[in-house]
């Protein structure tokens, strides 16, 4: 299916995975419910070799969304002019569906943290953010969707809400968004808000693709919840029962399920992926 | 105050800095524990990445000692790039100078081999010449004749028995490492590098070849041992040659 106005695949409102590669023979013979996938651009840089020649292969079968994980868009630095260049010819080489990144920093310095750290929420910040996606939107020719973040802590410095800063961004900048619905939840337990409340102040006419993964449970010293977003589990009920909120406010999106640690066999990964199946019909009728 | 991010990653990289100033719990008390999340996952999402890419090391030395030399690594040489798939290539030089590790002088070089296999995973695909066209090469000819040798191909000579101690701990079989050096070709034919023995005597032969010398210069730091068609038919036979040319 092709986009009406960028004449690109564009992603079906059903699941999809984060590709692994111990996954690809079923998926080649199989897929199920799954009629896309998402991969991380940042190991589809190398020069050659099976990566890339999976990821060619893959890309005639599957509508693909390019997930970018290093470009820290929330840096105080300038962007790694090298990496920008490595994301355009990335997507100009696969031509992807979607292309998103994080809300977030990871380098510093020029070294490489390999998290999504977190920003306060304030007028600097903003404008930051919207030079570094003005700025990668023109080296790639494309808009992009922008993921809201797991917190764990807040900034005293900032003076917005995330969904407000969220908006601010799409607003200047016309970037689309990403809702991850387990970062929400991870986010809003973490921090005492209501999550179904920050889903209601999201620009949900924004949302280009829904992301679900699973999350750790910890405590902090005061004995408070604290939720850590790992990708290592299956989404937890609460998850789905926000998702199935989120989804009667936007109607059918794409859907991905993200599992990267401990990553489990097709089965179990494809169980999640007809659960959001599931979820996505109900959210039709 | 805001902290800055250099404040942040400083705080990051060194549990004995205290978390940075202004970050708080959704209930207006300082952040404490929180903070520790994201050094967390920095320092193990990269003792991860460094146990993922040096997999003969870790078995070497252990899992609980590769994690706590990983630890001083990781804070010594953070990555340079977002690329994952290109991190420590430090590890070599720094195993040279790790004193808990100077019982083992052969990491290094072992460490050099796991990057090299690495390198040439992602290293760029080549087509392979047709045999038969260098076997039209005029003897004559050969003497001037210069290989070109496919992206993925990386020779890593040692002193130690670098191949032996990489298979025995690789699970790729073979007896105890014989005490002798040993140099590694690797190879990829299709997408799975892999470590091969060149041969008697012919890693100097090898070596001067990929620099670029004529097959004459590169014959004359030939061992006593080396066999030329040998050679030859382990690369042809590996698509290992991507084209030749001859110099007058």
């Amino acid at each position: 299916m092709l986009d009406a106005t960028t004449q690109r695949p564009a992603l079906p409102h059903t699941p999809g995975v984060g590709y692994k590669a111990q996954h690809y023979s079923a998926l080649i013979s199989d897929p199920g419910c799954v009629g896309w996938l998402e991969v991380h651009a940042e190991n589809y840089m190398g020069q050659g070799g099976r990566p890339l020649a999976q990821l060619r292969h893959l890309s005639e079968r599957f509508p693909i969304s390019v997930h970018g994980v290093g470009l820290s868009i929330g840096g105080e630095g300038r962007l790694d002019p090298e990496h920008l260049a490595r994301l355009a010819h990335l997507v100009d080489w696969l031509n992807p569906a979607s292309f998103s990144e994080h809300l977030a920093w990871s380098t510093h310095d020029s070294h490489f943290l390999n998290d999504l750290l977190p920003l306060p929420y304030n007028a600097a910040t903003l404008a930051r953010v919207c030079d570094h996606i003005d700025e990668l939107q023109e080296t790639i020719g494309r808009k992009m969707l922008l993921e809201n973040p797991s917190s764990y802590l807040a900034f005293e410095a900032s003076d917005m809400t995330e969904t407000e800063f969220l908006r601010a961004v799409s607003d200047r900048t016309g970037c689309g968004l990403l809702l991850d619905v387990n970062n929400v939840f991870v986010s809003a337990t973490n921090l005492g808000y209501s999550p179904q409340g920050y889903i209601e102040a999201y620009p949900l006419d924004r949302v280009g693709e829904i992301h679900l993964g699973g999350h750790d449970e910890d405590q902090d010293e005061h004995g408070a919840p604290l939720l850590i977003d790992s990708h290592g589990r299956e989404v937890v009920d609460p998850v789905w029962a926000l998702l199935d909120h989120t989804l009667a406010l936007t109607g059918p999106r794409p859907l991905l399920i993200e599992w990267d640690t401990d990553v489990p066999d097709w089965p179990v990964l494809e169980a999640e992926a007809g659960r959001a199946h599931a979820a996505l019909g109900a959210a039709v009728s | 105050m805001m902290p800055g991010q250099t404040e942040f990653t400083a705080a990051l990289m060194d549990a004995s800095r205290p978390a940075p100033q202004g970050l708080r719990d959704g209930r207006g008390r300082q952040a404490g524990k929180r903070f520790d999340v994201y050094r967390n996952n920095v320092a193990v999402s990269l003792t991860e990445a460094l146990e993922a890419g040096f997999p003969v090391i870790r078995k070497l030395v252990g899992d609980e000692f590769f994690r706590a030399m990983a630890g001083v690594f990781l804070r010594a040489h953070p990555p340079a790039s977002p690329l994952m798939m290109h991190y420590g290539a430090e590890m070599p030089a720094f195993l040279e100078d790790f004193g808990p590790a100077g019982g083992l002088p052969y990491l290094p070089d072992v460490a050099r081999l796991e990057l090299a296999l690495r390198r040439s995973y992602h290293a760029a695909d080549a087509a392979p010449i047709d045999p038969a066209s260098l076997a039209a090469v005029p003897p004559v000819a050969m003497a001037g004749l210069r290989l070109h040798f496919a992206p993925a191909v990386i020779l890593v000579t040692s002193s130690f028995p670098i191949l032996d101690i990489w298979r025995v701990n690789s699970g790729a079989g073979g007896g105890a490492p014989r005490p002798k050096e040993q140099t590694a070709l690797v190879l990829r034919p299709e997408f799975d590098p892999r470590p091969v023995d060149p041969g008697p005597g012919a890693a100097p032969v090898l070596a001067a070849l990929i620099e670029g010398a004529t097959l004459a210069a590169s014959l004359d730091r030939a061992g006593p041992e080396f066999d030329l068609p040998a050679l030859l038919g382990l690369l042809l036979s590996n698509g290992v040659i991507t084209g030749f040319d001859l110099e007058d």
